[in-house]
Formats: structure tokens, C-alpha cells, sequence
């Protein structure tokens, strides 16, 4: 299970990087989505699948079946993160393309001499 | 007190939840906001005077023992910088009642400011690893929307870059965490220092320590990872970019020196060796970039990546003179940061562009600035009573103690470029022919010049006054090179 979980993330993170080098910004807006979502799997996959009972501390739970709750509680934080940056990332992109009316990130370089 | 250590955060945080509620009253705004920093400058002070008396203080956030729950740890290093923080931020919010825009008051910029404050000081205090990652983002959040605020078209494009160029390095700090966090299982700093010296595959750690490396290299600007600094850096104004300056990179250099004094210490000989290596490129590029622009912003930005260089040099040695001068250059690289920012705002208001070319003769119309300005310019540099030298001469002497001795020369020879770089500005905003200047009223400019000058003063007693300042950056020293201290706070029964 941990080999097909890092081959999904190791899928993810390439995904990620291609739609990043692109040039429209929604497509690199989705890409950041999808490397923080690659990110989060990579973070459970280290926390290892070892327990399949739930991690609460019950009558007849031994240690070995126990799941570890350290990299829920982890995902569950940098989850609430990167939808907080994306959704963020959304309006600062809609906000630009109205000033610059451009999606197209060639067109954003600049130096402070032009505007 | 045994929560103190959690007042410097707590309070701006409150006061910036307070200011949410009436953004259109500015007078209100401005009082309330005072109010929560002189609060958190003096909650910082009991604290700093806390800890160098009883040592370093942990809290246990609600009472779980240190390697299950989060800690918060305030040792001499940690809490200096805190002090620090608070007191930049105070200055510069005095700075923002001339120099920000009304509008920009109006749209919630003080609580943005208190917001940035309370993730920088979480992010120095914190003692768990994953926990810095969410302090992290708290400052970054606030300064996403400090970067913004005003959307004006160059705002705009150069905060999609700086925005785009944290998701990457907090996907990369995400990913840096779940591998520590695979092989050594714990994610408490200091947990990680008891148990990282017990691992054998030292490779594996050495990768790790590299990953995180290049995730603070990120926030803190070292050399191939600069590059966007100085771009995002140039667009907001000029308050917002003091903050940033004296603020967002030291987290990263403050994260990497934490980490690389407290456990990644299984393979110096690659991973400090390689942190030397970069650190003076990093010098270099900056000497490089301060040297090249005619804009009065652009050369104290490069100037920032210069400090972080020699800063992290210092931090490299990982002997007594290179860290306790690490300590005293990041305090006063702070302090210096922003009372040049603060200065060279003012230039760039009284000529209405920040270009040095079209500026001049400024020395006849403002003498007060251009003293203000040659003493500030003389303390980065670090001519000797002033703030910049005793950090610099320890640092020059524990890399000729270290291994590095040339890196020692590279920052005595770099030194002389800083000091040409900002002279310049002098050069041609202060002397030569008179430009006509915009008029500003008398009671504006002294607004604006009384914190910038308050700043300076103070770079000037931290460097007089090092006598005294030094038992505060020698305990730091020791809390560095001696991670039994730190594990013994934290680890106690």
C-alpha cells in the first residue's frame, strides 16, 4: 500500500509541476492545488498504515493495530492551509486579471520602470 | 508567570481581532493598535528579563507532556528576537500614520500588521517543528494580504510571484516534515535533538536536513533562492517593506540556525559545510545586485540579502564566536533594516520618485536626515562604536577559529562594497546639485522622521551600549551549542 501511495504522490507532484510551468495562472493556480494535495498524501503515507482501529484509546486495542493520529491531526491542519492560500490565490488572480487584463504570466514580467 | 512565554503572541493577536470590528475609524485604529504593541514590547521585555534570569521557560499547551503535545520555548535567542520583532513593529506602525494611505487604514492594515506580528513571534517561540509550519503561514497569510493591499497593478503582479513561490516552499516544508517525521517519529524539537544522534542512516538525515535547507532558504532568501526577493520586495510601500525586511527573512534565518544547532548536527561536514558555502554566495550575489540599481529600495533590499549571508556564515561555524555573532548581527540587522527603510522612505517621499539619479543636495534643505542617514548607512556597514561591529567582528572571528577562514575574508572584503553601495545613496541624494524637493509639512516630515530617528538611536545604543547587550547574546550562544539546556527545559518531568 505505501509503494502505490508514494508512486500516487510521486503522480501528483509531477502533475503539479507541469501544470506550474505553465502559462495561464488558473493552471498554476490548479497546479499548487494539486502539489499541496500531493504534499498532504506524501505526509500520510510517512505516518505509515499500520493500525486499522480507530485512534482512540478503547478496551482491547493493542498497540500494533492502533493507527497513528499524529499525521491526521497534521493533513487536517495543512489541509484548512492550502484551501485558505488557494481560495486566496483565486480572487488575487481575478483581482489581477481585471488590473492587468491578463491571465498569461509572460505578459506579468516587469521591472519598476514599467507598469 | 508560567504562561509568559505565550503573551508576546497572544496579545497582538487580540488587539488584531479587537481592530477587525471598526476598520472606517482611523483615530481609533491607530490608538488601539499602540496600545497592543507597547502591551507586547513590554510582555517581550518582562519575558526577555524572565528568561535570562530563571532560564529558559517551556509551556506545555494543555498540559500534555513535551513529546506528545506542542511546546512553546522561550529561550535567550528566541526571545531576544522577539523583543526585537515587537519593538520594529512599534516603530514601524508610528512610521505608517504619515506614510500609508488612508485607504489602505480603512481596508484593515493594522490588523494586518498584528497578525504578521503574532505568526513571527509564534514562529520564534514555537518548540515543535510542525507547529513552526503554522506560524509560518500565519505570517505568510498576513503578508500575502500586506503585499496586496492598495492593488496597484505592480502590487498585483509581484504578489502572484511571492505567493506562488511560499505554496511551493510550504508544499516542499509539508513534505521536508512527513520525512522526519517517518523516520524519527516525533516531531518536538526537542525530542528531535534527543533522538536524531541515535539514528544510523545518517544519509537519510543528511537528506532531510538539506530538503529543509532549501524550504527556510526559501523564506530567508539565501543565494539561488533569492530570486524572488527583490521583485516582490520593491512593490508595496514603504512601512509594509521595513516589516517585511526586518522581519519575514529572519524567520527563515531564524529556522535555520534552530535547526542546525539543535539537531541537524549528525553531519557537519557536509550539511554546515555546504551552509558556509552558500551563505557567501549569498554575500556575494546581494553585493552584486546592491551595487547594479540606481533605486534607493532596490539597494537596501540586495542589502538584505547581504545580511542574511553573513548571518548564516556566523551560524555555520557552530563555535562560540560565529553563533553568540550570528545573535548580535540578526538583533541589529533588524534594527538597521528598518530605521534605513524607514530613512530612505523619507528620500523617496521628499523627491517623489526613488530613483537616485534624478535626486541631489538634499544636505543643505535637511541636514538632520542626511546625519541620520550617514550614521544608519555607517552601523550596516559596521564602522566600529556603531551596531553593525561587534556582530561582524565575531563572526569574522569564528570563521578564522572555524574551518571557513576564507569566508571570513569574503565578508571583511564585502564589507567595503555595503558601505559603497549605501554611501551612494548618500552620495547622490544628499550632496551635490539641489533638486527641487516636493513640499511636505513641517508636522508630516517630523511624523515620519522621529521613528526613523528613534530607530537609529537605537542602533547606535546597541552598539555603544554592546558591553551591556553582550550577557543577553553570549546566554543565546550558550543555548545554541549546548542543546542540552533547550532539551533539559523541555524534557522535564
Amino acid at each position: 500500500m505505501e509503494i502505490v501511495m508514494s508512486v500516487l504522490v510521486g503522480f501528483l507532484f509531477m502533475a503539479a509541476v507541469y501544470l506550474m510551468l505553465s502559462k495561464s495562472l488558473l493552471r498554476i493556480i490548479i497546479g499548487t492545488a494539486v502539489l499541496s494535495h500531493g504534499a498532504h498524501l506524501l505526509l500520510l503515507t510517512m505516518g505509515g498504515f499500520g493500525g486499522t482501529k480507530p485512534p482512540v484509546v478503547a478496551y482491547g486495542v493493542t498497540e500494533a493495530e492502533y493507527a497513528d493520529p499524529l499525521p491526521q491531526a497534521l493533513i487536517l491542519t495543512a489541509i484548512v492551509i492550502s484551501f485558505a492560500v488557494t481560495s486566496f490565490f483565486l480572487v488575487l488572480a481575478y483581482r489581477a486579471y481585471q488590473e492587468l487584463g491578463t491571465d498569461n504570466v509572460n505578459l506579468m514580467r516587469g521591472t519598476e520602470d514599467y507598469d | 508567570m508560567i504562561n509568559m512565554p505565550l503573551f508576546p503572541i497572544l496579545i497582538p493577536l487580540i488587539f488584531a481581532i479587537i481592530l477587525i470590528f471598526f476598520p472606517k475609524n482611523i483615530r481609533a485604529q491607530r490608538l488601539v493598535t499602540l496600545a497592543g504593541l507597547v502591551f507586547t514590547v513590554g510582555a517581550a521585555i518582562f519575558l526577555l528579563v524572565d528568561v535570562y534570569t530563571n532560564g529558559v521557560q517551556a509551556v506545555t499547551l494543555g498540559s500534555w507532556p513535551a513529546p506528545f503535545g506542542i511546546t512553546l520555548v522561550s529561550d535567550l535567542f528566541s526571545v531576544l528576537l522577539v523583543t526585537t520583532a515587537s519593538v520594529v513593529t512599534l516603530f514601524a506602525v508610528l512610521y505608517s500614520f504619515e506614510s500609508i494611505r488612508t485607504e489602505r487604514e480603512k481596508f484593515y492594515y493594522y490588523p494586518a500588521v498584528l497578525f504578521l506580528l503574532t505568526g513571527v513571534n509564534g514562529a520564534f517561540t514555537t518548540g515543535d517543528i510542525f507547529n513552526l509550519f503554522v506560524f509560518i503561514e500565519v505570517l505568510l497569510m498576513a503578508s500575502y494580504m500586506l503585499i496586496v493591499l492598495g492593488g496597484e497593478k505592480a502590487q498585483l503582479r509581484e504578489s502572484i510571484k511571492y505567493i506562488l513561490v511560499n505554496i511551493i516552499s510550504s508544499a516542499l516544508f509539508v513534505s521536508a516534515v512527513a520525512y522526519l517525521y517517518s523516520v524519527t517519529g516525533t516531531l518536538s524539537m526537542a525530542d528531535l535533538a534527543v533522538k536524531v544522534p541515535e539514528i544510523e542512516a545518517v544519509g537519510i538525515m543528511t537528506v532531510i536536513a538539506v530538503l529543509f535547507l532549501v524550504v527556510f532558504g526559501f523564506k530567508g532568501a539565501i543565494f539561488p533562492l533569492y530570486f524572488w526577493l527583490p521583485g516582490s520586495y520593491h512593490a508595496p510601500p514603504i512601512p509594509v517593506l521595513a516589516l517585511f525586511g526586518a522581519l519575514l527573512t529572519k524567520v527563515g534565518v531564524y529556522s535555520i540556525i534552530r535547526t542546525y544547532t539543535l539537531f541537524f548536527t549528525m553531519n557537519v561536514d557536509f550539511t554546515h559545510e555546504l551552509l558556509a558555502i552558500l551563505s557567501i554566495l549569498t554575500v556575494v550575489a546581494g553585493c552584486i545586485g546592491a551595487l547594479a540599481y540606481f533605486d534607493v529600495k532596490k539597494i537596501i533590499v540586495y542589502n538584505i540579502i547581504i545580511a542574511v549571508g553573513v548571518i548564516l556564515f556566523g551560524a555555520s561555524q557552530l563555535n562560540e564566536a560565529g553563533v553568540e555573532g550570528a545573535v548580535f548581527y540578526l538583533v541589529h540587522d533588524m534594527v538597521i533594516k528598518a530605521a534605513l527603510f524607514f530613512l530612505v522612505g523619507i528620500v523617496a517621499v521628499l523627491f517623489g520618485t526613488s530613483d537616485l539619479r534624478k535626486m541631489g543636495g538634499l544636505m543643505k534643505t535637511r541636514p538632520a536626515l542626511g546625519w541620520f542617514y550617514l550614521i544608519a548607512a555607517f552601523a550596516l556597514a559596521g564602522i566600529p562604536p556603531l551596531s553593525g561591529f561587534p556582530g561582524k567582528l565575531l563572526i569574522v572571528q569564528g570563521g578564522f577559529e572555524g574551518p571557513h577562514f576564507w569566508g571570513s575574508i569574503f565578508i571583511l572584503v564585502t564589507s567595503l562594497l555595503v558601505l559603497m553601495s549605501v554611501i551612494r545613496i548618500f552620495l547622490y541624494a544628499f550632496w551635490g546639485e539641489p533638486v527641487e524637493t516636493i513640499q511636505v509639512k513641517p508636522s508630516v516630515y517630523r511624523r515620519l522622521f522621529v521613528p526613523a530617528a528613534g530607530m537609529v538611536v537605537l542602533a547606535i545604543v546597541l552598539g555603544v551600549g554592546a558591553e551591556l547587550f553582550m550577557p543577553f547574546v553570549s546566554g543565546a550562544g550558550e543555548v545554541l551549542l549546548n542543546p542540552s539546556i533547550y532539551i533539559d527545559a523541555v524534557l522535564k518531568e
